[in-house]
C-alpha cells in the first residue's frame, strides 16, 4: 500500500462576524496551490465561509473569548476542511430552503447556509464531540480527474 | 472585517421607454448590509417606482445573510407590485442565486444593457 501524503494548514478565528473571510481566503489559497479549477475554488470559498459563520454565530454564540478552529488537510486528490467550534452541534438538519415559502412569509428568509454547504462541496458532515462541548463540520472537495 | 456596503440609486429609462430605478451596491453583502440593501430599497417611493434593477457589479462577497436580505427585498417588492431584476453577478453567484431559487422571482442578466433591453 502506498503512503498518502497530507499537508495541514490551521487557522484560528475570533468568534466575530467577518473573520470567516480569513478562512475563506486561506482555503482558496490552498485549493489554488493544489490545482483546483477557479469555479470549484469559488464553491469552496462559499462553503467554508458559511461553515465558519455557523460556528461563530450558532456554535460559539458570538462569544469572542472562544475561537473557531479551521483545519485544512490537503491530500493528493482532495482537500478536507474541518471547522471546529465549542457548541454542542446540531440536533437535526434543517429542511431544504423553499423560496416559495420564503416569499409567502411561511419560512424565515435566512437559513440557507447549510443547504449551500451541502450543495457546493462533495462531502459535508456535522459531528458532535463526544464530550458535548465541541463540534465540527467536515467538508471535502475533490480534484476532478482532468484537473488532478 | 467586513467591507462596508455602499449603495446608491440611479434613474434610467429602458429602450422601451420604461422608467427604471437602479440600486447599485458596492462592497460585501452580509448581515451588516441591512441599511444599504433594505434601507436603500425602502427609501424608494413605492407609488412611482415599479421596475427595479439591482446592480451587483462591484460586489465581491455575498453570504447567506446577504442573500436573505435580497429575499426580504424581493418579498417587499412583490407585495408592492414592483418587479425586480439583477445584473453584474459573478458566474458563481449566478449559480448560488439559482440554487436558492431567487431566479424564480428576479430575472438575472449579465450586464445593465442586457437587463434594460429586456424590460
Amino acid at each position: 500500500m502506498s503512503e498518502r501524503k497530507t499537508t495541514n494548514v490551521e487557522v484560528r478565528l475570533p468568534s466575530r462576524m467577518g473573520f470567516e473571510k480569513v478562512a475563506m481566503s486561506t482555503a482558496a489559497s490552498v485549493a489554488k496551490l493544489m490545482g483546483f479549477r477557479e469555479d470549484r475554488i469559488e464553491d469552496l470559498k462559499t462553503a467554508v465561509a458559511e461553515a465558519c459563520i455557523n460556528a461563530i454565530e450558532h456554535g460559539n454564540r458570538l462569544n469572542e473569548k472562544l475561537s473557531v478552529g479551521v483545519v485544512l488537510s490537503a491530500g493528493e486528490d482532495s482537500l478536507e476542511v474541518k471547522v471546529i467550534d465549542d457548541g454542542t452541534g446540531m440536533k437535526k438538519q434543517p429542511a431544504k430552503p423553499d423560496i416559495d415559502r420564503k416569499m409567502h412569509g411561511e419560512e424565515d428568509p435566512r437559513g440557507m447556509g447549510m443547504f449551500l454547504i451541502q450543495a457546493l462541496v462533495d462531502e459535508a458532515e456535522w459531528v458532535s464531540g463526544s464530550d458535548g462541548r465541541s463540534s465540527y463540520v467536515r467538508l471535502v472537495i475533490r480534484l476532478d480527474k482532468e484537473q488532478a | 472585517m467586513q467591507t462596508e456596503t455602499k449603495s446608491h440609486v440611479d434613474q434610467l429609462t429602458s429602450p422601451a421607454g420604461h422608467a427604471v430605478t437602479v440600486l447599485r451596491f458596492e462592497g460585501d453583502i452580509a448581515s451588516t448590509s441591512r441599511d444599504a440593501v433594505l434601507g436603500a430599497y425602502q427609501a424608494l417611493p413605492k407609488s412611482t417606482v415599479k421596475l427595479i434593477l439591482l446592480d451587483f457589479t462591484k460586489v465581491d462577497y455575498i453570504n447567506s445573510s446577504g442573500i436573505a436580505l435580497v429575499i426580504q427585498l424581493l418579498i417587499e417588492a412583490s407585495n408592492s407590485g414592483q418587479k425586480v431584476y439583477a445584473f453584474g453577478l459573478s458566474a458563481h453567484f449566478v449559480k448560488v442565486f439559482t440554487m436558492v431559487g431567487i431566479t424564480k422571482y428576479a430575472g438575472l442578466y449579465p450586464g445593465q444593457a442586457e437587463a434594460l433591453a429586456a424590460l
